[in-house]
């Protein structure tokens, strides 16, 4: 059967040239990098490469990038560093509600620490406001958090906006980008954004789970997650790993190579999908900003489950999802789109589609052909009229 | 030039095995595990059958005391700030050994600055900690023992399982850094009656970028990371699939071949020592004469500086170290050896070769060679050994 990945925002498959970077390293170079000897030299050589690359990707300095396990402890790494490093400076954090649940969760426990969280709200299209942002501000506002594309509904946040009128107001309050989804798809840029931290991951560009980044500006204190040896500055200790850094390097070069390319593609994609499924299928609604990220799609379908659409359309062989993977399996109602002022029915009916640099036109049609009758079907089963 | 590793301590080359089980996990089984779909499942399901496995080697009564991490550092952390934090209202006191990783070293330091008070037990001069010790430092705010199963630097092997008839009849908590361990000699969390367990992928022929914390059922934890409901919510994050498939194989072929690699590997740790002993003089073992990981040689050579030592021998295509990777950047002498009572000097003319199952005694003999030539050339541009030897004569 025809396979199609429509859940790039999940995960992506790894490209053979970052697989193929892995195998040599987990074969080959296999030193520990804090070894003094040849091998531990090699390994070394291998991240700070590595490390270069990924800078130089978001114009940053070498000594900005700081690998961790991936975004979501990039994320943690970013919100609780800042907190519990400056908590004398304050106690006052500022996020968005529709923030991935690495984010979200991150400054609940934080709560329970003693910080003041403000979850700012976000409009229809899933946009936070700048001004809403800077109305939030306090004197002691450690941290605003803000995502740069949401990744459920491709909502693009004014991030760049953000950090200006935030560091006119308040230069002291750091900054926080989660970048996990925009990475690779639009520039990435935290000089521009005056983000002082940004979130990568590399799973989400045809690189391999279990590595991320966090980029930090020099000069900046954090809390680490966890204490030990040296690596990372200290600020994240544990034996590198070599062969994801470098599966991460591989694929970072190949996504921005045709970055451009690739995003007109998919912008295409998208446009056709979304005006297709509106006048196939009567009765849906797409969610997000017209403008939105190129490669995330989410539709609502009025009067179906979508997670019975999900099972149908796999049965078919196409793989969306009903959001974030991080909740998928479990059966709560998404939080951005119930914060973008979605009914919870509507919620429920809703599914994303999310493309990548491999979506091909074909992928669409096949997709579309099997998405009428899907709907059509589930709805006859819900006793609702096409 | 043949390249001769000595440094399986430190980490060791992934077995060509466990990197093929590990290749389709990124191209044709990539799915998200938290996906609902055929995809996900797939590897939900790979993930899973690696739990098992995994839970079934260590001797876990249930899948769920299995949580996989990003490295054995974040498993060492997670199960004492895990345990800190879970247990602050029993009592706030943590007691620990002088010559832990710096995983957990640095984690109970960082504890005492939020109100935890943390008992740094010594060692003997062989690193071994005394069960009666550990008796005695327990009071009723005790919530968590934490003592490594083996050195890294020395290869000391803990009496952890008769430590822990001490600290389970005191009700405590017991955990036991076994990243040494695990894949070096049988390593069972019910027979050694620990609660919690960690271990890291890199250091038995795996990838790096794994661990595994195993946490007794019942045993609360604080989490490091927050997140998706991963890891039965204990550890967010789109799970390391790859990583985890081969950290399960590389346990499952290191548990399988114990058999026969402790006794090979222990004879060869002898043969080597011995010859040491045999050819060049001034020389002191470090660490416990036989309660000692099988690969584990630890010397220090008098008159001489163990980096001197390390460079001549990497020259001569020979990895070792002179301490834990993790601080041999630094150039402070090993907390170990210094917790062991050896003087600054000594301390600082130690070298430490971990044998790996892939080493011969073909390879030994040539290190040696090489060894015995380096350490009388080094000598004889030592003023120390100069004096030493005249003061002799005298």
């Amino acid at each position: 059967m025809r396979q199609i990945y429509l859940d790039n925002s999940a995960t992506t498959p790894v490209r053979p040239e970052a697989a193929d970077a892995m195998r040599e390293v987990l074969l080959s170079d296999y030193g520990n990098p804090s070894s003094f000897h040849s091998l531990g030299i090699k390994a070394e050589r291998i991240i700070k490469e590595a490390r270069r690359q990924l800078a130089a990707a978001c114009g940053v300095n070498e000594a900005e990038v700081i690998f961790t396990s991936g975004g979501t402890e990039a994320n943690n790494l970013a919100v609780k560093g800042v907190a519990r490093r400056h908590r004398k400076r304050g106690k006052h954090l500022i996020t968005t509600r529709v923030e991935h649940p690495s984010v979200l969760n991150a400054f609940r426990a934080l709560e329970t620490e003693g910080f003041e969280v403000d979850y700012l709200p976000v409009d229809r299209e899933g946009l936070v406001s700048p001004a809403e942002v800077i109305a939030a501000l306090r004197e002691d506002t450690l941290l605003v958090s803000v995502m740069h594309i949401n990744n459920e509904v491709g909502s693009v946040m004014p991030v760049a906006e953000i950090g200006r009128l935030l560091k006119e107001k308040n230069p002291q309050t750091v900054f926080h980008v989660d970048a996990v989804q925009s990475f690779g798809k639009l520039p990435v840029d935290p000089r521009k954004w005056q983000a002082d931290l940004v979130s990568i991951s590399a799973h989400k560009i045809h690189g391999p789970k279990g590595s991320g980044a966090l980029l930090c500006r020099e000069g900046l204190l954090l809390e680490p997650l966890f204490h030990g040896g040296d690596q990372e500055q200290g600020i994240r200790p544990g034996t590198e790993n070599t062969a994801g850094i470098a599966g991460f390097a591989v694929a970072c070069r190949l996504a921005l190579r045709d970055r451009e390319e690739n995003y007109r593609k998919m912008t295409g994609l998208k446009k056709y999908l979304a005006a297709e499924i509106k006048r196939q299928i009567k009765d849906t609604s797409v969610n997000g900003p017209e403008e939105g990220a190129a490669h995330i799609l989410n539709v609502t379908f009025a009067g179906i489950k979508g997670e019975l659409l999900v099972r149908f359309l796999a049965e078919e062989g196409i793989y969306v999802s009903t959001g974030s993977a991080c909740h998928s399996r479990r059966p709560e109602p998404s939080h951005v789109l119930l914060a973008m002022g979605l009914s919870a029915e509507e919620v429920g009916a809703s599914v994303r589609f999310s493309f990548s640099a491999l979506t091909g036109r074909e992928d669409i049609e096949y997709t579309l052909e099997k998405l009428e009758p899907a709907v059509a079907a589930l709805r006859r089963m819900t006793g609702r009229k096409k | 030039m043949e390249r001769i590793y000595l440094d399986h301590a430190a980490t060791t080359p992934v077995d060509p095995r466990v990197v093929e089980a590990m290749l389709p996990y990124f191209t044709a089984n990539f799915g998200n595990p938290s996906s609902i779909y055929q995809e996900g499942r797939a590897a939900k399901k790979a993930i899973e059958e690696s739990r098992e496995k995994v839970a079934e080697i260590l001797g876990a009564a249930d899948t769920r005391e299995i949580i996989f991490t990003g490295s054995g550092s974040e498993a060492d952390n997670l199960a004492i700030t895990g345990v800190a934090w879970a247990y602050r209202k029993k009592g706030n006191h943590i007691i620990t050994s002088a010559i832990e990783h710096p995983a957990v070293l640095e984690t109970c330091k960082e504890l005492e600055k939020h109100g935890f008070a943390v008992t740094y037990l010594p060692v003997d001069e062989y690193g071994l900690v005394a069960p009666e010790a550990v008796r005695d430092a327990i009071t009723d705010r005790t919530i968590l023992v934490s003592l490594m199963h083996a050195n890294n630097e020395v290869g000391t092997i803990q009496p952890i399982a008769e430590i822990s008839k001490i600290v389970r009849a005191k009700g405590v908590l017991l955990h036991t850094d076994a990243v040494q361990t695990a894949g070096s000699i049988p390593l069972q969390a019910d027979e050694l009656g620990v609660d919690l367990l960690s271990l890291s992928a890199h250091k038995f022929y795996g990838p790096k970028g794994v661990g595994v914390l195993y946490a007794k059922k019942g045993t609360r934890l604080h989490r490091l990371i927050h997140g998706g409901a991963q890891e039965g919510r204990l550890r967010a994050g789109t799970e390391n699939v790859a990583g985890i498939v081969g950290l399960a194989k590389a346990l499952e072929l290191a548990a399988a071949g114990l058999e026969e690699t402790v006794p090979r590997l222990a004879e060869l740790r002898d043969y080597f020592i011995n010859k040491i002993f045999s050819r060049i003089d001034h020389v002191k073992l470090n660490g416990h004469p036989t309660r000692r990981l099988p690969g584990n040689i630890n010397v220090s050579f008098e008159f001489v500086e163990g980096e001197s030592i390390l460079l001549n021998l990497d020259l001569e295509g020979i990895a070792a170290s002179s301490g834990s990777a993790c601080t041999s950047g630094a150039l402070e002498p090993s907390h170990v050896l210094l917790a062991m009572g050896l003087p600054h000097e000594t301390a600082h003319g130690s070298v430490r070769f971990t044998i790996g199952k892939d080493n011969t005694k073909e390879q030994l003999d040539y290190v040696l060679g090489v060894l015995e030539e380096t350490i009388a050339r080094l000598r004889a541009i030592s003023p120390l050994y100069r004096e030493q030897r005249g003061r002799k004569e005298k």
